[in-house]
């Protein structure tokens, strides 16, 4: 199913923009509404709901002991899977995921593995044969724009919530001990901001009404000390060097009240 | 080799119930039921039924884009039961599996004679029912929550089905299974109504039972689901703030 | 033997009446019973008991006018979105006659459109046409989706909500029958209709309506509010039968 977007409200986004305006009355810098809980679900070791305005995500993660990879012997594995579910919008469709939906998924692992949030090799069990591997699942709940940096937010606080049994090896025996629950080694803090270019305008955390008139997306993740980990530009017009440059200057700006939202520790 | 130390504390019981969790033995796990919690669904609600949480999502009746779908004078109901990856013990792999396929499929026609389909032919109404976190009867708690997101999307209904199970747990038949006395026990029986007739809309059993037993298992399933279509009632009339 | 009041919310499966009472809209007849079919408001009138939905689909009637928006250019007509589980088409003869002309110059896919619907039938096939007073393309403005059954509460009785909200804001307003609101005025003006509007969608079941978009709209509008309230006319809405009502 393709959704048409009629044409004035095109133009009347647009114009507004030009004007310094949103139709939802925010400055260009500004969120939504954001609210975020965690540990919202008790069958899994991590996991965060978060709110941007409409758009909702639940995420869950979940610890498994498996191989390593054996170009990596010795690190665990992050592995973030997203599903775009037919509950959310009108277009979702049952099935495997699709090219939104892994695109999703993938730009939310390279923020996180770049940024070097989770100390990999503290996930090593035994060197060579087993490792943790944290699954990381986003369940798009409710779909009105930016999933991206509700996606990264979610993700961050889940693995910030995440808890694993503590792990010792005893002769050639690995013991698990579910009454030992230890936090995640965590390093890094990174969150994403996403922003939408609208009548030659660039503004933060796109509505679902402006993501489906924008001409072009930017995505910018971010560490904590405002250097740069991830990157996407989306959308099916292009951005000039002098829009790009900018944008990452407002993230540093922006990022930082965006991190006030995570837990604190 | 690998070993797991666990501290699952499965509880003894009291002496009073003998149920695990201290319940009576007709005695439902702690209900909450709310409704219109999504902004892009015509219809939603969202239950939590003792560790259970599921959310539902309605969209319809809209138009049917698969001609051979198509009922020349009706509506279609399709349901999709589905697990969220995080809601088990053991992460459960996304997409459809058999028992999800076949859940959908019973939720549909637990729902359907409710539903006044005939007044929307060629169009779908979609019922998008998600477990976020299971706790053992899970798809008694989807058809009660889909109920509720059917009348908050605006869909015509002779009444809302109902669903509770009832089965026999360490010897004893008891009202909506927990998880632990649906593993461990004997049998599970799902049922929904529509309350108002008494008319049952689904029912599974999965176990041994003796026939007098199962009538017990039935009759107990039937008073569950009276209890909870109160809440149901009260999560529409909630919604519009009365 | 009546086992609710006038004006009380009731659920599907509900039963209303004895079949002493004869069963309208939103309702049903079964074993003797009249119950509800729906989330709504009771609405007795002598012996007949409805429902108003509180929530529900459009669908299209004839003679209706709504708004649509073109989703597809076909050979000889255009396919439109009415918000509606049923799409509608407009026949290029309706248009152009019997002369045969290049359609997507005359309208193209993403334009809005207010329309008559001509004609439903049996498979639900809904054709629309342009003759008519106010009928025809819109240019600029904006659009706000309403729940249709809420369309009479936000054209009023005879018409004194939107009214007020064209004479305050000074706005072009057309209500389609299927719950789309085309406002076209000051673009300031336009974000105050469509806060007002939204507000009336929320809160179209309650009692005292009238007095709170007015009191909204002059807050909006930084306005002194009227000393003497007017005092609210019984809101007994009725259904809005006839299109021409709507356009004004």
């Amino acid at each position: 199913m393709v959704i048409i977007i009629p044409e004035i409200i095109k133009e009347s986004v647009t114009n507004l923009m030009k004007n310094g305006e949103r139709s939802d009355d925010r400055g260009f810098d500004d969120y939504r509404e954001i609210s975020l809980e965690t540990g919202v679900i008790k069958k899994a070791e991590g996991s965060a709901r978060v709110k941007i305005g409409n758009t909702q995500i639940m995420v869950g993660t979940k610890p498994q002991i498996g191989e390593p990879f054996s170009d990596t012997p010795n690190v665990g594995v992050l592995m973030t899977n997203s599903e775009l579910i037919p509950m959310a919008a009108p277009d979702f469709e049952p099935g495997p995921p699709d090219e939104r939906s892994v695109e999703l998924a993938r730009v939310t692992d390279r923020c996180m593995r770049e940024a070097g949030v989770l100390d990999l090799e503290k996930l090593a069990i035994v060197e060579g044969e087993k490792v943790w591997m944290i699954f990381l699942d986003l369940h798009i709940l409710d779909y009105d724009g930016n999933l991206m940096d509700a996606a990264v937010l979610g993700s961050m606080a889940a693995i910030m919530d995440t808890k694993i049994p503590e792990t010792r090896v005893e002769g050639d025996e690995i013991i698990i001990d579910r009454e030992k629950m230890i936090p995640l080694p965590i390093k890094e803090k990174a969150l994403m901001c996403t922003f939408a270019k609208i009548g030659g305008e660039l503004v933060v955390d796109p509505s679902l009404e402006e993501e489906q008139i924008l001409d072009a997306r930017i995505s910018i993740g971010m560490r904590e000390d405002g250097s740069i980990c991830a990157m996407q530009k989306g959308g099916m017009k292009p951005l000039t060097k002098d829009e790009i440059i900018k944008a990452v200057s407002r993230t540093q700006k922006i990022t930082k009240n965006l991190m006030e939202h995570l837990p604190h520790n | 080799m690998i070993t797991i130390i666990t501290n699952k504390d499965l509880g003894t019981g009291t002496e009073a119930s003998q149920r695990a969790d201290g319940r009576a033995f007709d005695e439902l796990r702690p209900l909450k039921i709310e409704a219109g919690v999504l902004k892009r669904a015509d219809g939603s609600a969202y239950l939590e039924l003792g560790g259970n949480k599921v959310l539902v999502a309605v969209y319809g009746p809209r138009e049917l884009h698969i001609r051979r779908l198509m009922q020349p004078n009706r509506a279609v109901l399709r349901c999709r039961y589905n697990m969220a990856p995080f809601s088990v013990d053991d992460r459960k792999r996304p997409g459809p599996d058999r028992r999800s396929v076949e859940i959908s499929k019973i939720t549909s026609e637990a729902l359907t004679p409710a539903v006044f389909l005939e007044k929307f032919p060629r169009s779908t109404i979609d019922v998008f029912i998600e477990i976020l976190e299971a706790e053992g009867g899970t798809r008694c708690a989807g058809i009660t929550a889909a109920s509720v997101a059917l009348a908050d999307a605006g869909v015509p209904m002779r009444d809302l089905v109902v669903s509770c199970a009832a089965g026999k747990a360490d010897g004893q038949v008891v009202l909506d299974l927990s998880e632990v006395e649906d593993k461990d026990g004997e049998a599970d029986v799902p049922v929904a109504i529509m309350p108002r007739t008494g008319e049952v809309t689904l029912l599974q059993s999965d176990g041994n039972l003796t026939a007098e037993e199962f009538e017990k298992a039935l009759n107990l399933a039937i008073e569950g689901c009276k209890k909870i279509s109160k809440e149901q009632k009260n999560a529409i009339i909630k919604r519009y703030g009365d | 033997m009546i086992f609710i009041e006038d004006k009380e919310m009731v659920i599907p499966g509900d039963v209303l009446a004895d079949d002493e009472y004869h069963s309208g809209r939103g309702t049903f007849k079964e074993d003797g019973k009249i119950c509800s079919s729906l989330v709504g408001l009771v609405a007795v009138r002598d012996k007949k008991i409805s429902v108003i939905p509180l929530q529900s689909k459009y669908i299209p009637k004839r003679g209706d006018v709504v708004i649509g928006e073109i989703t597809d250019i076909r050979f000889s007509m255009w396919n439109l979105d009415i918000n509606s589980p049923y799409s509608g088409i407009l026949p290029a003869s309706d248009v152009f006659g019997k002369e045969k002309r290049d359609l997507n110059r005359t309208f193209d896919v993403g334009d809005v459109l207010f329309l008559r619907v001509v004609d439903v039938d049996e498979v639900k096939k809904v054709k629309l046409g342009l003759k008519g007073r106010g009928l025809g393309k819109f240019r600029d403005g904006i659009l706000i989706y309403i729940t249709p059954t809420k369309v009479p509460r936000l054209i009023g009785k005879k018409g004194s909500m939107i009214n007020m909200i064209k004479d305050e804001t000074k706005c072009e307003v057309v209500v389609g029958q299927n719950g789309v609101v085309w406002v076209k005025g000051e673009p300031t003006m336009e974000r105050v209709a469509e806060k007002v509007i939204n507000m009336i969608e929320e809160q179209a079941h309650t009692s005292g309506l009238t007095d709170r978009v007015r009191n909204m709209l002059f807050e909006l509008l930084g306005k002194e509010k009227p000393s003497e309230e007017p005092k609210e006319d019984e809101e007994q809405e009725e259904d809005v039968e006839n299109g021409e009502e709507l356009i004004q």
